[in-house]
């Protein structure tokens, strides 16, 4: 008998491992929402799965009767062009300065420390400064996601750059390198890699900033529906918008991992750093 | 092709005396060997003619002239590791000396540029025995094909010194066999002036035409860092007799006999 440690699933068990926990929190649900049903026919905490069908197919297919939109699709697209911007700015000015901090002693001596303690501000005690200087528009919500998201990849990608063995730095410039042609050939495209590690942990947060700040001043959004329909009890509303959020922030996951694989194939190959 | 010369140099950290009194004249084409122990100086020596380190006294010159405190494209280097860049291929890595010098902003070569350059980088390639394998990415590369691809990147810039700052000690002995015989024609080739760091004394006399050691000849043992280390040793080994030695040790040795 082999230790436990050493016991490998083969693929196919593998994957009825992974989905074993999935079905059996399916079924804990379907029995508790039948309990409850019937219990009392009006419940409204745990709605039965053919409710909740229902109703998502309402959300996506059908147009709003007052304003004429398909609900979830206007709210998935309001979130997500947020989503986008917010992060899409973030890692712009996440590399750029990192990409400074990291390589140029100068710009690490200037904006080091304040990145580092401006990083420490809770970016949801200053949304109300945000609601003021920004208005309760679009800006607001994307300027909440990047001071959230964008402090951390600073840091983390400064720290990459200067985790870099100085001997490639030395290296290039005997190549004849300048600052600049370093910074763009040597180092940019060696912390791509990590800037998409960095996306992949920040999309979490990245979702939380967006809810929140959806939740109290917005008109459309998946963290506004959710808020919104709160006050009905709506769970079937509610838990398939969860649902639908995880399965988003799911596939972004999935796909910065394919586009670091595709674009950065060094990164991933086995023995490199 | 090109003289090193170093006159009266010191260096010093606060009250640790690194080398003291460095006087040294290499001539052009010169295949230098540096031994000595662990902390002799080896590497500052090599890091001041790369310009990563200033003398505290004296002057390093290079065809007698002052050069830069930085790194610059006349001194090339290979390191014991990470001299290869790994996100770049075999080619890549070649090509990126020459796309350096061509395009200032964008670092890239495009059209009938890039395609001479390529061609220059292939031959290098070729000449350090990698031509299958232009495609790959150093990571799957062996450390004696990435130090053989090192090679070809420096010669790419035609140094007027080559640095080798212990190339060959990560490898086994076979592959550093090998190494040893790449190296020699392409220093008679490119007739480049090498200065080699090594810890295997086979080595070091083996492929240099000059070796020196560096060691601290004189020790206080309540201040182990009061003297710093000079050249005890400097042969020369282009003779085919017992090896002769050169410069100020000459003296001395001729009062012991």
């Amino acid at each position: 008998m082999p230790r436990a440690m050493n016991v490998v699933p083969n693929r196919g068990s593998r994957l009825l491992l992974a989905l074993l926990p999935f079905l059996l929190i399916a079924l804990i649900y379907v029995v508790g929402s039948a309990q409850r049903r019937a219990d009392n026919p009006d419940d409204k905490l745990l709605p039965p799965v053919s409710e909740m069908v229902a109703t998502s197919k309402r959300l996506a297919t059908e147009p709003d009767r007052r304003s004429g939109d398909y609900v979830l699709w206007s709210d998935t697209a309001a979130s997500l062009q947020r989503l986008a911007l917010g992060l899409g700015i973030s890692a712009i000015i996440g590399l750029t300065l990192g990409l400074a901090i990291g390589l140029l002693p100068i710009a690490g001596a200037g904006f080091g420390t304040l990145v580092a303690v401006l990083s420490m501000i809770p970016p949801m005690a200053v949304l109300p400064v945000l609601f003021i200087v920004f208005g309760l528009g679009e800006l607001s919500k994307v300027v909440l996601i990047i001071i959230g998201v964008t402090p951390t990849l600073v840091r983390d990608l400064s720290l990459e750059v200067q985790n870099m063995p100085r001997e490639q730095l030395i290296k290039a410039q005997t190549l004849g390198a300048s600052t600049w042609q370093v910074a763009i050939r040597v180092v940019l495209p060696q912390i791509m890699p990590r800037l998409i590690q960095g996306l992949r942990l920040m999309i979490g947060p990245a979702f939380l900033f967006l809810i929140s700040a959806e939740a109290i001043a917005s008109d459309v959004g998946l963290g506004y529906r959710i808020f919104l329909v709160r006050r009905y009890l709506s769970m079937d509303v509610i838990l398939p918008y969860v649902v639908w959020i995880t399965l988003l922030a799911y596939v972004f996951d999935y796909a910065l991992v394919w586009f670091g694989r595709r674009v950065f194939p060094w990164a991933y190959a086995q023995g490199s750093r | 092709m090109s003289t090193l010369s170093f006159r009266n140099v010191w260096v010093e950290y606060g009250n640790q005396v690194v080398l003291e009194r460095i006087n040294l004249e290499i001539a052009s084409g010169t295949f230098l060997s540096i031994v000595g122990p662990s902390g002799a100086g080896k590497s500052t020596f090599l890091r001041l003619i790369l310009g990563q380190e200033k003398p505290s006294q004296g002057a390093v010159l290079l065809d007698g002239q002052p050069f830069p405190a930085e790194p610059g494209p006349d001194r090339g280097i290979v390191f014991q590791r990470y001299s290869v860049f790994p996100h770049l291929t075999v080619l890549g890595n070649v090509l990126l000396g020459y796309e350096l010098a061509a395009s200032p902003f964008t670092a890239r070569l495009f059209g009938s540029a890039r395609k001479d350059a390529v061609e220059k980088s292939r031959a290098l390639i070729e000449a350090v025995g990698l031509g299958s394998h232009a495609d790959k990415y150093p990571s799957a590369l062996s450390g004696g094909m990435q130090q053989r691809l090192a090679i070809a990147q420096a010669l790419a810039k035609q140094p007027r010194v080559l640095l080798l700052d212990e190339p060959f000690g990560a490898l086994d002995p076979g592959t550093r066999a090998q190494m040893h015989a790449l190296i020699k024609p392409l220093w008679h080739e490119h007739k480049t002036t090498i200065v080699m760091v090594t810890h295997d004394i086979k080595e070091a006399f083996g492929l240099a035409t000059r070796l020196i050691a560096l060691d601290r000849p004189r020790k206080d043992p309540q201040a182990p860092e009061r003297f710093g280390a000079r050249i005890t040793y400097d042969l020369d080994l282009t003779r085919d007799s017992a090896v002769p030695v050169l410069g100020f040790i000459r003296a001395s040795v001729h009062v012991a006999q």
